[in-house]
C-alpha cells in the first residue's frame, strides 16, 4: 500500500493547484468527448471518417485542429511567463516551474505548433494547386500526421504524469543529461520530440515526390503556384535536416538511458557537438517554419492586389538561395561558445548574406502592391502587416548575426524579441492568413469578416505592444530565462506592458476561435468554389473539393493557370465536357493510427525506462509494419455515375 | 491531355516490370529519396564518430580492440550477400520467380551470418574486453555507428524475408518486382555505409 501510494505521487506531478486544475479539466474533457461520440453514436463515423482516412484534404484539417489546440497551449504557458514577469519579485510560478513552462512553451510552438500548422495548409493547397489527386503516398501522409499527433500526446503527458522537461526547447547539453537532470522529464522532450520528427521527415519526402512527379499535364516548374515552390524547397530542407536532429536526439537518448559518453563532460563526452548537431537541425528548422509562410504571403498578396506576381523567377530564386546558405549558418547560434574568430567571422557572414535574398522578396511583395488593385480582406490584412513586423524581425537579425555585437545581445531579451519577431509576425501572421484565405477550400464557407478584422487588429496591435519593448528591455539587460528580477532595475515598467501585449494577443486569439465557431453557424457559404477571385488552381473546383479533388485533370498552359482559364471563358472561348472516367483512389487504413499508438506506447515506457513496455511497444511497430507488406487490396475506383452525381450536386454537371 | 497521357504509358510499356505502373515509378523515386535521407543519417553518425575516436578517456582505444580477422570475416559476408542480392534482381529482369527467391534466400543467410559476426564482435568487446559503450565516449560512438548499421541491416532481413512470402504467393508481379527491387536497392546502400564503416572506423581504427 506504501508502495504505491509513493509511486503514485512520482508517477502523477502533486502539489501544485494549477496542476490539479489539468488533471481535472483533462479529465473532464476526455469524459465529455466519450459521452458526446457516445451519446450521438458517433464512433464507428470518427474511425471510418477521421482516423483512418489517408484523404489529403482531411488530414490537413486534422493537423490545423491539433495546431490550434497546441497554439492554445503554448499561448498559455506563454501568459503564464508573461505573468510571472510582469511586476518585479513576483511569486507567481517558482524557478523550477518557469524553467518548465519556457520549455514546453519554445518546444511546442515550434515543433507542435508551427510545423504543423504549415504541413496542414500544404496538405490541403499543394495537391489542388497543382491539379492532383492526391498527394504521392497518401498512407505515408497518415502515418506523418498519426505520428506527429501521438508525438505530441507524448510531450504534453509530461505536464501531469512524471513532470515537463525544463532544459529549454533547445535542451543543451550538459544540463539536460542524465547527472545534471534526472528524472522523466527531458525524457519525454526526446522521445516525443523524435515520434513526431519521423513524421516530419516523411512528410517532407511525400511532398518532394508529390510535387515534382504528380504535377497536371503542361504544369512545368516554372509554371507552379509560389506556395508550391516554397514546398517544393522546405521539402528539401526537412530531408537534409531532420535525418542530423533524429540522430542528435537519438544520441542524447542513449546517454540518458543506457550511460553513453555523446554529450557528457565525464569519459570524454562532447557537449559542443550537441550544441553543433542541434542547430544544424535548428536553423534550417526555422527556414522550414518561414519559407512556406512566404509562400502563402505570393499567393495571398497577388490574389488581393489582383495582379500577378512582380518577379516571380526572381522570387524562386531567392527561396532557393535562402534553402542552401540555411545550412551554413548554424554556427551563429553560439558565437560565444569560445570559437576562434575566422570561424565567427565565417558564420557572421553567412548569416548576413541571407538578408539579401529575403530582402529581395520584400521588394517584390511591394512591387507587387504597386499599382493593384487592392482589395484589404482578413488574409490580405495578415499579408499587409507582414511586410514591416517581419522586418523589424530581419533588421535585428542582421544586428545579431555581428558576432563581435552578439557578446552584448547573447541570451538577453532582445534575442527573444527577435525570434518572436519572426516568428510571430512571419510564421504566426501567415498560418493565420493561410487559415483565412483556403478555409472555404476546406468547409465550404467563409469566415466572418468583421470579427476576422477584430482578431486581426488587436493581435497585431498588441504583439507589437509585446515584443517592440522588449528589445530595448534586452539594449537594458534582461536577460532570456530569467524567472524574476529585482526592483529598481527599472525593468518593471517595461515588463508591465510587455504583459498588457501579450494578454491583448491572448484576446485576438480568443476572437479568432470565436469567429471560427460563430462562421460554422453563419458563415457565407462559398457556391463558386472560387470566393477570392483566385489565380491558381485550387479555386477551380468546388469548395469544399470532392473527394477525388478534380472530375477531369486541368490541363495547363501558363502561370496562374486558373486566371487563364476564366481569362478564355470571358473572352468566350467554350470548354468541351469531356466524359467522366472511373477515378483511382486509395483505401482508408487503420494501420497508420495503429502504429503510431505503438510509437506512443513503446515511447512511455522507454520515457520511464519500463522496458518491458517499451520493448513490446517496438515489435507492435514491426508488427505493423509487416502487415502493411502484406495488403495488396489496397485502391478503389470511383464509378463514373458516382462523380456524375457528385458534379451535379456541385452545380458542375447540367 | 489524352495524347499525353497516352505516351506515358507507351513510355512505361518499355520499361522494367517495377516500373511500369505510375504507382511503383512513384515509390521508387521516394525510395531514392528516402536512402538520400538515410545518407544524411549515416554521415551524422560518422561525424560524431569521428570528433569523438580519439575521446577514448582512459578506456581501451581502437588498437587495443580491433582485430583484422573477425572483421574480414564479416565485411566479405556483407559484400557477397550485396552480390548474391544483385543477381537476385539480375533474375528479377529475366522474371524468374524462382532464381530471384533463390537469391533472396541465399541473401538472408549472409546477412544472418553478418549480424552474428557482429554480434560476437560486439560481445568480445563489452564483455571479454571490458569495453562496452559507457566506458568511453569513443566506445559509444563505435557501438551506436555500427549498431545503426546492424539494426538497418536486422531489419532488411524481416523485409526481405516477408517480400520472398510474397513472391512465393503471388509470383513477380508490378507490384513484387518494385517490392524486391526497392528492398535491394536497400541492401546496397547498407553496403556502401559499410565500405564506409570499414574504411573509416577499422582501416584507421587499426593504423591510427
Ligand atoms: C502570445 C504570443 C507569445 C508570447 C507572449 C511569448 C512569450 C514568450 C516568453 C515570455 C518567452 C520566454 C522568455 C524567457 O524568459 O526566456 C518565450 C520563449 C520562446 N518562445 Fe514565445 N511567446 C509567444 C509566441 C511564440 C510563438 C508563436 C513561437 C513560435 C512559433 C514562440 C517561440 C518561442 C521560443 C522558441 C522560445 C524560447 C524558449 C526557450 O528559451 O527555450 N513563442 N516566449
Ligand atoms: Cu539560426
Amino acid at each position: 500500500m506504501e508502495n504505491i501510494k509513493t509511486f503514485l505521487s512520482h508517477f502523477f506531478v502533486t502539489g501544485d493547484p494549477m496542476i490539479y486544475g489539468a488533471d481535472a479539466s483533462i479529465a473532464l474533457v476526455s469524459v465529455a468527448i466519450v459521452f458526446v461520440l457516445t451519446y450521438f453514436k458517433k464512433w464507428k463515423w470518427l474511425w471510418r471518417e477521421w482516423l483512418t482516412t489517408v484523404d489529403h484534404k482531411r488530414i490537413g484539417i486534422m493537423y490545423i485542429i491539433a495546431a490550434l489546440l497546441m497554439l492554445f497551449r503554448g499561448g498559455v504557458d506563454a501568459l503564464m511567463m508573461r505573468t510571472q514577469l510582469a511586476l518585479p519579485n513576483m511569486h507567481f510560478l517558482n524557478s523550477e516551474h518557469y524553467n518548465q513552462v519556457f520549455t514546453t512553451h519554445g518546444t511546442i510552438m515550434i515543433i507542435f505548433v508551427a510545423m504543423p500548422f504549415i504541413f496542414g495548409l500544404m496538405n490541403i493547397a499543394v495537391p489542388l494547386q497543382i491539379g492532383a489527386r492526391d498527394v504521392a503516398f497518401p498512407f505515408l501522409n497518415a502515418v506523418s500526421f498519426w505520428l506527429f499527433f501521438f508525438g505530441a500526446m507524448l510531450f504534453n503527458l509530461s505536464f501531469v504524469i512524471g513532470g515537463s522537461p525544463d532544459a529549454g526547447w533547445s535542451s543543451y547539453a550538459p544540463y539536460a543529461g542524465a547527472e545534471l537532470n534526472p528524472g522523466v522529464g527531458q525524457n519525454y522532450y526526446l522521445i516525443g520530440v523524435q515520434i513526431s520528427g519521423i513524421g516530419s521527415l516523411a512528410t517532407g519526402i511525400n511532398f518532394l515526390v508529390t510535387i515534382a512527379k504528380m504535377r497536371a499535364p503542361g504544369m512545368t516548374l516554372f509554371k507552379m503556384p509560389l506556395f508550391t515552390w516554397s514546398i517544393l524547397i522546405t521539402s528539401i530542407i526537412v530531408i537534409f535536416a531532420f535525418p542530423a536532429f533524429t540522430v542528435a536526439l537519438a544520441l542524447m537518448t542513449i546517454d540518458r538511458l543506457f550511460g553513453a559518453h555523446f554529450f557528457t563532460i565525464a569519459s570524454g563526452g562532447s557537449p559542443m557537438l550537441w550544441a553543433n548537431l542541434f542547430w544544424f537541425w535548428g536553423h534550417p528548422e526555422v527556414y522550414i517554419v518561414l519559407l512556406p509562410v512566404f509562400g502563402i504571403f505570393s499567393e495571398v498578396i497577388a490574389t488581393f492586389a489582383h495582379k500577378a506576381l512582380f518577379g516571380y523567377v526572381v522570387m524562386i530564386w531567392s527561396m532557393i538561395a535562402i534553402s542552401v546558405l540555411s545550412f551554413l549558418t548554424w554556427l551563429h547560434h553560439f558565437f560565444t561558445m569560445g570559437n576562434t574568430a575566422p570561424v565567427n567571422a565565417f558564420f557572421s557572414l553567412s548569416t548576413m548574406l541571407i538578408a539579401i535574398p529575403t530582402g529581395v522578396k520584400i521588394f517584390n511583395w511591394l512591387f507587387t502592391l504597386n499599382k493593384g488593385r487592392i482589395e484589404f480582406t482578413t488574409p490580405m490584412l495578415w499579408a499587409l502587416a507582414f511586410i514591416p513586423n517581419f522586418t523589424v524581425g530581419g533588421v535585428t537579425g542582421v544586428m545579431l548575426a555581428m558576432a563581435p555585437a552578439d557578446y552584448q545581445y547573447h541570451n538577453s531579451d532582445f534575442l527573444v524579441a527577435h525570434f518572436h519577431s519572426t516568428l510571430i509576425a512571419g510564421t504566426v501572421f501567415g498560418v493565420f492568413c493561410g487559415l483565412h484565405y483556403w478555409w472555404p477550400k476546406m468547409f465550404g464557407y467563409l469566415l466572418n469578416e468583421k470579427l476576422g478584422k477584430w482578431s486581426f487588429w488587436i493581435f497585431m496591435i498588441s504583439y507589437n505592444i509585446c515584443f517592440m519593448p522588449m528589445y530595448f528591455l534586452g539594449l537594458m539587460g534582461m536577460t532570456r530565462r530569467m524567472y524574476t528580477y529585482p526592483a529598481g532595475l527599472g525593468w518593471g515598467p517595461i515588463n508591465f506592458i510587455i504583459t498588457i501585449g501579450a494578454f491583448g494577443m491572448g484576446l485576438g486569439f480568443t476572437i479568432m476561435a470565436a469567429n471560427i465557431i460563430w462562421s460554422a453557424i453563419h458563415g457565407k457559404r462559398d457556391t463558386t468554389g472560387d470566393p477570392w477571385d483566385g489565380r491558381t488552381l485550387e479555386w477551380s473546383t468546388s469548395s469544399p473539393a470532392p473527394e477525388y479533388n478534380f472530375a477531369h485533370i486541368p490541363v495547363v498552359s501558363t502561370r496562374d493557370a486558373f486566371e487563364a482559364m476564366k481569362e478564355e471563358e470571358r473572352k468566350g472561348v467554350k470548354r468541351r465536357q469531356l466524359p467522366f472516367e472511373p477515378i483511382h483512389m486509395p483505401n482508408n487504413s487503420g494501420i497508420p493510427f495503429i502504429m503510431s499508438a505503438f510509437f506512443f506506447v513503446a515511447g512511455f515506457g522507454f520515457v520511464f525506462e519500463w522496458y518491458w513496455m517499451g520493448i513490446p511497444g517496438l515489435i507492435g511497430i514491426v508488427i505493423c509494419l509487416l502487415a502493411r507488406s502484406f495488403v495488396y487490396n489496397d485502391h478503389h475506383h470511383i464509378p463514373t455515375d458516382e462523380i456524375e452525381r457528385t458534379e451535379r450536386a456541385a452545380g458542375r454537371f447540367s | 491531355m489524352a495524347a499525353s497521357t497516352l505516351t506515358e504509358s507507351e513510355k512505361r510499356k518499355n520499361m522494367p516490370l517495377e516500373y511500369s505502373t505510375e504507382e511503383g515509378d512513384l515509390r521508387i523515386v521516394g525510395f531514392w529519396i528516402f536512402l538520400a535521407a538515410e545518407l544524411v543519417l549515416f554521415s551524422t553518425l560518422f561525424a560524431t564518430y569521428l570528433v569523438l575516436q580519439s575521446h577514448t578517456a582512459g578506456a581501451p582505444t581502437a588498437k587495443d580492440l580491433f582485430k583484422i580477422n573477425p572483421v574480414m570475416a564479416e565485411t566479405i559476408v556483407l559484400l557477397v550477400s550485396s552480390f548474391t542480392c544483385g543477381l537476385g534482381t539480375l533474375e528479377l529482369r529475366r522474371h524468374n520467380t524462382k532464381g530471384l527467391i533463390a537469391w533472396l534466400v541465399v541473401t538472408v543467410i549472409l546477412g544472418l551470418a553478418f549480424i552474428g559476426l557482429e554480434a560476437n564482435e560486439f560481445y568480445s568487446y563489452a564483455v571479454h574486453e571490458g569495453a562496452p559503450l559507457s566506458s568511453s565516449a569513443f566506445l559509444s560512438g563505435f557501438f551506436i555507428l555500427l549498431g545503426t548499421h546492424g539494426a538497418h541491416v536486422t531489419l532488411g532481413i524481416f523485409w526481405v524475408t516477408a517480400i520472398i512470402i510474397q513472391l512465393a504467393q503471388r509470383g513477380i508481379t508490378a507490384v513484387t518486382a518494385r517490392k524486391a527491387f526497392m528492398v535491394g536497392l536497400y541492401w546496397h546502400f547498407l553496403d556502401v555505409v559499410w565500405i564506409f564503416i570499414f574504411t573509416a572506423v577499422y582501416l584507421t581504427g587499426l593504423v591510427i
